[in-house]
């Protein structure tokens, strides 16, 4: 009898580091940081952590982890794989361990110097010959080296077929800003973005610019899962997990995903999608809130397609009516994302998905927030997430 | 001299940059059902056969999409750099580099022809030309 995660677990708290350039610390601290923060959070002591789950991109082991927050015995622990598509997966492991009786107390973390240590797309070559560096070799020797430059072969041809303008994705990167300058927590927290900036900027990857693309940052961001019944003796007001998956599918490349039939749409992400709607028994209508991972914005109005919120090639009818703004249909990575807030490969938007539920998002919209849409990353394996009040 | 990032190369690719360096485009040929597929893999998806061979593209085909990297530049290569996706008319899709043009003539459904071009290193790599260029 298969075991559904619906209302079975709850992140019960989240933690962050400071996010900055350079944070003149290692991987191991950040990490150690942000998992104390989200105990702090919960209300529970870190010696009661007995799983972890991270990235397989994350510098820091497990066991590193547990001896520096004083975690006592770990009955769980693993990785996933795909940098940002890990995301919402880190939390599918926790939840599974909880649900199945693997562990009670389950953080999931990713913490990183991705400015001032290594950062994305510095290309690979040598004598090697792992499947996945076979893989980037069709890639590296033309000289795409960096996530924009395979993202934006996709963006391409999905803007060309349907009408999308650099003006849509400009709007995608404002509203995002505009969220980020009520959080002091955001890079772009006082840096106002207009959309004469936005279109003068420096292009990029044709047809992206900078202001297309997420942040590089140093911070770290955890979060703590445990059963929903638990979760609601702690401190903070549980984030009752709906439903979650991963996802992953035919013809699927970690980010270069160039030779399937059409190039217009996310399939990973439309399987998530159903996958999750259907766990959860709900569908785009339900949705209240979403933070839907941006490395680029061209993602945000692709995804809009892929979870339902409009018809195909319609996303950009979402995007000029405003729906991403706090006032609008689907107010979007209200904390300003990681194009506006960090990039911490998208823990932190996870993180926001729960301040949402509680109401306590900088940039928590007036409506009532009953049910908040979570993805991770975009052209890569992935998964999706949906938050709900506690029941 | 700084040169372009080469390839790793393992069981799975090398035969291709090989037949490049031989002046040749080359896709992997299922020789279980005749399939054709690119990227090459050690076992065909459909028939599960193990035994493939490869087959010497036209270099004909169509543009189906395009991007034009501007920045930032990494030593070795020529900016700007129009990066292509090209739909062959054998039926496979390639990645590759669109040369002898600049970024304002490229365009979706563009015909183009591929030619080797070799590197001052002597490093050999398929790129296309436009077809009305050729």
């Amino acid at each position: 009898m298969p075991i559904s995660l619906k209302n079975e677990t709850a992140i019960a708290g989240i933690g962050l580091t400071e996010f900055t350039k350079h944070s003149g610390v290692s991987e191991l601290s950040l990490a150690a940081q942000c998992i104390k923060a989200a105990c702090d959070d919960a209300g529970v002591s870190p010696a009661e952590i007995d799983g972890l789950v991270s990235y397989t991109l994350d510098s820091t082991d497990e066991i590193e982890v547990a001896r520096a927050v004083g975690a006592a015995d770990l009955s769980f622990f693993s990785r996933i794989n795909y940098g940002g598509g890990a995301a919402v997966g880190t939390i599918a492991q926790a939840a599974m361990a909880v649900a199945t009786g693997q562990a009670s107390t389950v953080v999931c973390y990713r913490a990183m110097n991705g400015r001032s240590g290594k950062r994305m797309g510095q290309g690979v070559s040598g004598e090697i010959s792992s499947s996945d560096l076979i893989h980037w070799s069709w890639y590296t020797p033309y000289g795409m080296l960096i996530p924009g430059s395979w993202i934006a072969m996709i963006a391409n041809k999905y803007m060309h077929r349907y009408g999308v303008t650099r003006e849509d994705l400009g709007r995608v990167a404002i509203s995002q800003r505009n969220h980020a300058l009520r959080n002091p927590r955001a890079y772009g927290y006082g840096k106002p973005l207009t959309m004469e900036q936005y279109l003068s900027s420096k292009q990029i990857a044709e047809p992206l610019c900078l202001y297309d693309f997420c942040q590089e940052t140093d911070g770290g961001c955890a979060i703590l899962v445990t059963s929903a019944e638990r979760a609601r003796d702690l401190k903070q007001q549980p984030a009752v997990i709906r439903g979650v998956t991963q996802a992953s599918t035919r013809g699927q490349e970690q980010m270069t995903s160039y030779y399937r039939d059409d190039l217009l749409s996310l399939p990973e992400m439309e399987m998530a999608a159903r996958r999750v709607y259907a766990m959860a028994g709900l569908g785009p209508e339900d949705i209240d809130a979403a933070c839907l991972y941006d490395a680029f914005t061209s993602e945000i109005i692709m995804q809009l397609e892929s979870f339902g919120f409009c018809g195909t090639g319609e996303g950009k009818y979402l995007v000029r009516e405003g729906a991403l703004d706090i006032d609008g249909r689907l107010p979007n990575n209200t904390h300003g994302g990681l194009i506006s807030e960090a990039y911490i490969h998208g823990m932190n938007n996870i993180a926001e998905g729960v301040r949402l539920i509680r109401g306590e998002s900088t940039g928590q919209p007036a409506k009532s927030v009953e049910h908040v849409l979570v993805s991770s990353g975009v052209g890569v394996p992935t998964g999706a997430m949906i938050l709900g009040q506690a029941v | 001299m700084d040169s372009r990032i080469k390839p790793p190369m393992g069981h799975d690719n090398a035969w291709w940059w090989q037949m490049a360096e031989e002046g040749k485009l080359g896709i992997q040929r299922c020789r279980g059902c005749q399939s054709l597929r690119h990227p090459p893999r050690p076992m065909c998806g459909q028939c599960h056969s193990l035994d493939w061979d490869a087959v010497e593209a036209s270099g004909k085909g169509t543009i189906c999409s395009y991007t034009v990297l501007r920045h930032p530049q990494f030593p070795g290569y020529e900016y700007p750099l129009i990066i292509i996706l090209v739909d062959l008319e054998e039926g496979t899709r390639v990645t590759s580099q669109l040369v002898g043009c600049t970024p304002e003539d490229v365009d979706f459904d563009l015909p183009v022809e591929m030619l080797i071009q070799e590197d001052p290193d002597g490093f050999k790599l398929p790129v296309f030309k436009l077809a009305e260029f050729a």
